[in-house]
Formats: C-alpha cells, structure tokens, sequence
C-alpha cells in the first residue's frame, strides 16, 4: 500500500475511534466554531469605532484572517501527533515503536491523529473568508479561486513545517513546547491585520523568520487586485506562498538531525 | 554467516545532571553536568536462525540497550551489529519488514479500537500482501486463542489477552526474528503459561529465531536452549541453560530445626546462611561435603527435630553470580 493510501486507511481508523464517543467530537467543534468567532468580534470591535485604517477596512481584515486561519484549520486535522510529540512520544519512548516500523516516522505521525472537533474552525474560517470577500466585492474568477487555492497550501506547508519544528526541537527538551503556540496562534493574530500596519522589524520576522505574511498578505493583495502599499513587486504577490514550502524543507531538516541524535542517544 | 552477529558493541550515554528543586533547574540551563554511563562495552555474541536465547541480567545492565540496537532504533558507537545480513541502523526500514517486536510495557495496538482493525492497519502499514495475511492471521488468532477477542476495543482487553493480541500484531508479517522484552511482566499465572507456551510453538514449528528478555526465571528454564547473563554492559555468560543450571544449581542447602536454640556451627566448606532461634540454615558444595556425612555430623553432636535438604532459588543465584562480578545494580 502506498503512503498515500495507507495516510487515508490512518485516518479512516482515527476517525472510527472517535466515533465511539460521538457526543464529545461535535460538541468539541461546536466549541472551536464559536471560540473562533471570537476572534472576529475583536476585529470587529475595533473597526466599528475607527471605521477604517490606513485605507483598510473589516471585510479586508476578515480575508486576511479567513485564509490564514483556514490554513491553520487545515494543518490542524493532520498534525496532531507533531504537536504532542515531546510528551506522548518522546518522553515515553513510544517513539522507538515508530521506528520499529517500515514506514517514514512523519507519515507514521500525521496517521496518529486526523482531529474531527477541527471541522468547526475550518467552518468558523471558510465562512469569514467568503463573507469577508463579498464585503469587499471579490469577484471570483477562475485565477483568482486557483490562486486562493494556492494560497492555502503554501500556508498549511508553513504551518505543517512549523509543527514539524516544535516537534523537532522534543528531541532536545523532551518537553512539547508550548512556546511554539506563540508562532501558530499568535501568527494567526499577526497576520489577519495587513502587514503594512507594522513596524518594519515586526515586518520582516514575518516576511523572512516565520513567512506569515507570505501565505497571507502578499497573495491576498493579488486576489483583492491591490497593489502592495510597500511597493513589492507585482509577481512577488502570487509567487510568495512557495515560502511555505521553503519554511518546511527547512523544518525536514531540523526534523532528520533531531531523529539522527535519538537514534545515537536513545533518549 | 550466523543470522544475529554481534562484535565488540559498545555504547555511552550522556547522562544530563542536575540538582533537584527549581533552584536546580535554573542552574541546569545556565550550565550543565553531563555523566557518561557506559551501557555497553565490547558485547559479543551470535546467534544462528532457530535459536530460542534468553538475555537476563538487572535493570541497568544493558539488555534494553542492546534490543534496542539490534531492532534499529539506537546506533552503536562502535562495533558490528548484522542481523539478517543487514545493519539494523542504517537499512532500518529493510531491516525493521523482517523482525517483529514485543514490549511488555507497551503496546503497539491501538487503544480505542478493536483488534482485529489493529491487525488490517499493521498488514498495511507492513505491506502485507492481503491472501497471505488473512491467512497468516487465522493461523496465529487459532494459535494464540484470539478469536473471542477480535471484535473488542484493545481497552478492554484483560492484560493476559493484550500480550497475546500483542505477540499476534508482532508476527503479522512474518518476521524471522521475534524480539520479546519482558513479554510476561504482570501476567496471572495462567497468562505466563499460554505466552510460553505460545513461544516454545513459534520457534518449534516456525523457526522463528527467539531473542527473550526477561527478570522472570521461570521463563527462561521454561523456554530458552541458551542463557546469555549480562551485567554492567558486559556478557557474564554465554553458555546453554543445563550448563548454567548446573553450575549454580551445585550448591545445596540444608535447613536444620533443632529441639533447642540453634548452635554456632564451624564445619570446613559449610557456610551458615542465617541462624534464627533453633533455625539455622547452611550452604554447602555437595561434591565436597556428601550431604549424608554432613547430617551425620550435626546430628551426632546436635538433638535435631527436623531437616530440610533443599536448593536455592534461580534468582538468588543470579544475584549471586553477579556480585560474583561485582555487576550488581546501578
């Protein structure tokens, strides 16, 4: 069975053993649906007292915030078993059955999980997404839903790499790092409000550090046919959620050296 | 070329310190203590397809270690290790499709759902071909009595009937070799029964090569042809189990009541053990002292009331052979 098939036959089994308790998986849904739109209620808080900054308005901020967070939502449902890596694998040793196992260790744990409670983020994101867009009159054309769609993937390759980076730093601490909820859900946060509102150091973590704004900002401009107020160049717009990709290249890396020391300490 | 080879392994830990308290782990982060902990030093041994071998020494002698290079998940850092003309750690996926794997304490089943949907995901994940893996399934679900067992969640499984389920998962894609690491911890009486028995039927009728750690001495006399003893990171003892029974199992011991309190004896190769109230038991070599003259002797001197001639426990022994060493624990 190929690795693609057997990443489904993981999660058909992650989905049947959730099902035993069915109750508990809507409920937790409904839980994330309404915990997340709170965060619109902020945004919409504030601009109902500025009305609009810096030329930007709140069906903007939603369009930010809809594809960042579906992005998220999306990587959510897949990348439990990275997020609880340090404690439930590392520190217990359950990492050693992984590699007792004629499978690569990162597709052995994208199968741990397939998260069904995230289906209410992804529809809290969806929605403020395309009520965003209507907003502000987004005419979706066939380039524009492609480059939507191309937009999502580079933001779940950014946020895959970075679970895969809190994973990796486990081999060393042995501790899942919560620190690390600072750049997912706080980069959330950053990158609904446009990247033109920032200081320019806040800027460029976001651009070159942790590429937010890259799944986010840049490519979002081009599907609202704004030009970059910064002046980035117009094919850098559409072009820059490949960071993403590059952001978990990177990730794999740190993932092989943090594999490469538990082999050689076993701990 | 035998199927398990072993040279000269050796293996150190760096073993972070640090003191207790959160003054201690402040500390730790500004500047840390590092032990070395040699886990393994110059192990050699092999072992031909077939062979049924048990691995027992104390916790910290470096057993788990070195299942955990021959399975592939730790690198040594010097020596050989060819199981199956392979180097576990570098060819670990080619290598891990031919051995299956037991840890007592863990399993490798999924908690939440039935066996049987355990035993589909490993045939997937092991790449099973499904003609032979249905076959191969109810031949071990016969073997190991697992059929009323198959459609309930592995949480709800009695801990006897868990490593039984487990001992199947291992074996789904026909490993060669079975690595068990304390396949019978916390089972009933009856558990430990079926597990070896189930044990002595795989390597008898199958051939699998068997590689058993374990603390439990009934397993070992139960089950292995060959006795490997090692104790700090180094091999005691290679030798088949009647040897070393026989070496340690030299020993007798007489257990002597007597009709007032138990005399200050002083006999040559005699050694006394303990001497409680008009309790009093001796140790002694048979061979050197025929265990008829000893009575002879303290009865002669001594009003006696009863006597016991008995042998001393395997694992006292084994304690024995390694202070022998000086390889005791820590």
């Amino acid at each position: 069975m190929n690795s693609a098939a057997l990443v489904l036959r993981y999660f058909s089994a992650s989905l049947r053993s959730q099902l035993q308790y069915p109750g508990s998986a809507i409920m937790l849904g409904i839980g994330a649906f309404l915990t997340t739109i709170i965060d619109m209620l902020a945004a919409w808080a504030l601009f109902d007292r500025f009305g609009q900054v810096q030329g930007w308005g709140l069906g903007h901020i939603a369009v930010f915030y809809g594809v960042v967070s579906t992005s998220f939502a999306l990587t959510d449902f897949f990348t439990r078993g990275f997020d609880v890596f340090g404690n439930e694998f590392v520190k217990t040793g359950a990492f050693d059955r992984i590699l007792l196992r004629p499978r690569s260790p990162a597709l052995q744990l994208v199968g741990y999980e397939f998260r069904l409670s995230r289906f209410g983020r992804l529809a809290q994101a969806l929605l403020v997404l395309f009520v965003g867009a209507a907003v502000v009159g987004v005419d979706w054309t066939p380039d524009k839903a492609l480059l939507l769609v191309w937009t999502i993937t580079g933001g779940v390759a950014l946020f895959t790499g970075l679970l895969v980076l809190q994973a990796s730093f486990a081999f060393w601490t042995t501790e899942s790092l919560e620190v690390f909820n600072v750049l997912t859900y706080g980069g959330i946060q950053a990158a609904q409000f446009p990247l033109s509102l920032y200081a320019g150091w806040f800027r460029n973590f976001l651009i070159f550090v942790v590429p937010l704004g890259c799944v986010a900002y840049y490519p979002v401009l081009a599907i609202l046919g704004q030009p970059d107020p910064l002046g980035a160049p117009d094919w850098w717009l559409p072009t820059a959620p490949a960071m993403g990709f590059l952001f978990l290249a990177i990730s794999f890396l740190a993932w092989r050296l943090g594999i490469a020391r538990y082999t050689s300490t076993g701990s | 070329m035998p199927q398990i080879l072993v040279e000269d392994l050796a293996k150190t830990y760096r073993v972070a310190e640090r003191d207790p308290g959160l003054l201690g782990a402040v500390k730790g982060l500004v500047h840390r203590r590092h032990r070395t902990v040699e886990a393994l030093r110059n192990v050699s041994f092999s072992l031909e397809a077939g062979e049924l071998l048990g691995f027992i020494g104390p916790n910290g002698a470096g057993k788990s270690t070195t299942i955990k290079i021959l399975s592939g998940i730790l690198k040594p850092d010097s020596g050989t290790v060819v199981v199956n003309g392979l180097v576990p750690f570098a060819d670990r996926i080619a290598h891990v499709s031919r051995i299956g794997v037991v840890f007592g304490q863990r399993t490798q089943l999924w908690w939440d759902l039935p066996v049987s949907e355990g035993f589909d995901l490993l045939a997937d994940i092991y790449r099973v071909e499904p003609a032979r893996y249905r076959a191969n399934r109810d031949e071990l679900v016969a073997l190991l009595r697992l059929d009323r067992v198959l459609d309930q969640p592995v949480r709800q499984l009695s801990l006897g009937q868990r490593m039984r389920a487990e001992i199947a998962a291992a074996l789904l894609h026909e490993p060669d070799i079975l690595f068990l690491d304390e396949p019978t911890i916390g089972l009933d009486a009856p558990s430990k029964l079926a597990v070896r028995e189930v044990v002595r039927r795989l390597n008898r009728e199958r051939g699998v090569t068997v590689l058993l750690t374990t603390h439990d001495m009934h397993d070992i006399e139960a089950l292995a042809q060959r006795v490997i003893v090692i104790g700090h990171g180094q091999v005691l003892a290679d030798s088949p189990f009647e040897t070393l029974r026989a070496n340690v199992l030299a020993e007798r011991r007489l257990i002597i009541d007597f009709a007032h309190e138990a005399p200050d004896l002083d006999i040559p190769g005699v050694e006394v053990r303990s001497r409680k109230g008009q309790t009093l038991e001796l140790a002694f070599d048979p061979a050197r002292t025929p265990t008829p003259t000893l009575i002879a002797a303290i009865a002669a001197t001594h009003e006696v009331v009863d006597i016991h001639v008995g042998e001393p426990a395997i694992e006292e022994v084994i304690a024995r052979f390694y202070d022998l060493h000086g390889a005791g624990e820590g």
